[in-house]
């Protein structure tokens, strides 16, 4: 949403993401996909060679015109843990806020559905 | 091969994004308007990035309504170091920014590719916002999205590369 007013304002924009399917239902104009956990979208801490490969890619989206949308995914590269760990490493400690008011809403309906 | 969009969320969370309606129909885009190794550069992340000295985002008012999130954001100068670097956002670990924040507001490549020449410059003020927003934004298309977009014109800014996190 953001990338769009922005692009409306006459500034280009390339968004990196790990959900490049996502960002593509909002017409955005440069989507650079990663295939990283959530939270690292350029890439592991100290990877610097990663790093440099992804903020490159976004650089050279932003000088990419062969056409109005570009979307380019970085899927050769390779995240240094497996995804079961990785999985696990990206999470918060405690669910968040909107994860447990929603799992706490199920559990009310199924409880009332119950009584029903 | 395109990117699993869908690898690390959890299984249940899976159908539901697979199913988010289309957003939008009308494609939207703004050329560079000089050549990119004139190009000025700003980066943004919604990781939660802030810096020591300045204040952290709100997560005290989201613990107690799970429906808002903080809409503000920090201004993050490209000169910062690690050591300045705090975090704060409920939906993601942050441990990593505290080891290498570079991971999700890579100033310090873009520093390189910069003294490199594979670009203009990189803009003095990158920015910082927690990417937890309330339905449908409003704050930030009424309020942060022009004001930033302000700031963004008056520092020259050509372009900006946004992280979601």
């Amino acid at each position: 949403m953001l990338a769009r007013l922005v692009e409306e304002a006459g500034i280009p924009t390339v968004v990196v993401t790990m959900m490049p399917d996502t960002a593509a239902k909002y017409e955005l104009p440069r989507i650079l996909g990663v295939p990283f956990p959530f939270g690292h979208a350029f890439g592991a801490p100290n990877d610097v060679a990663m790093q440099r490969e992804v903020s490159q890619a976004a650089i050279d989206l932003l000088a990419d015109q062969s056409a109005v949308k570009v979307r380019r995914d970085l899927d050769h590269l390779v995240w240094p843990q497996d995804d079961r760990t990785a999985y696990k490493d990206w999470q918060p400690s405690e669910p968040s806020p909107i994860v447990s008011y929603n799992a706490n809403r199920r559990d009310r309906l199924e409880e009332k559905k119950q009584v029903q | 091969m395109p990117v699993d969009s869908y690898r690390y969320l959890p299984r249940s969370f899976r159908e539901g994004f697979e199913a988010f309606p289309i957003q939008e129909t009308e494609p939207v885009r703004a050329d560079l308007a000089v050549a990119i190794t004139d190009a000025k550069i700003a980066l943004m992340t919604s990781s939660g990035l802030y810096l020591e000295n300045q204040e952290p985002f709100d997560l005290d008012t989201e613990l107690d309504n799970p429906l808002w999130g903080d809409p503000t954001y920090r201004e993050i100068p490209r000169q910062t170091k690690q050591q300045e670097i705090s975090a704060a956002h409920l939906h993601l670990n942050t441990r990593d920014y505290y080891v290498d924040f570079n991971v999700a507001l890579p100033l310090d490549r873009f520093a390189e590719l910069e003294s490199e020449k594979r670009f203009g410059s990189l803009a003095d003020t990158n920015y910082s916002f927690m990417g937890y927003q309330q339905d449908g934004t409003p704050d930030w298309r009424r309020d942060q999205g022009p004001e930033l977009i302000g700031k963004l014109k008056e520092q020259g800014v050509h372009a900006l590369i946004l992280a979601p996190a």
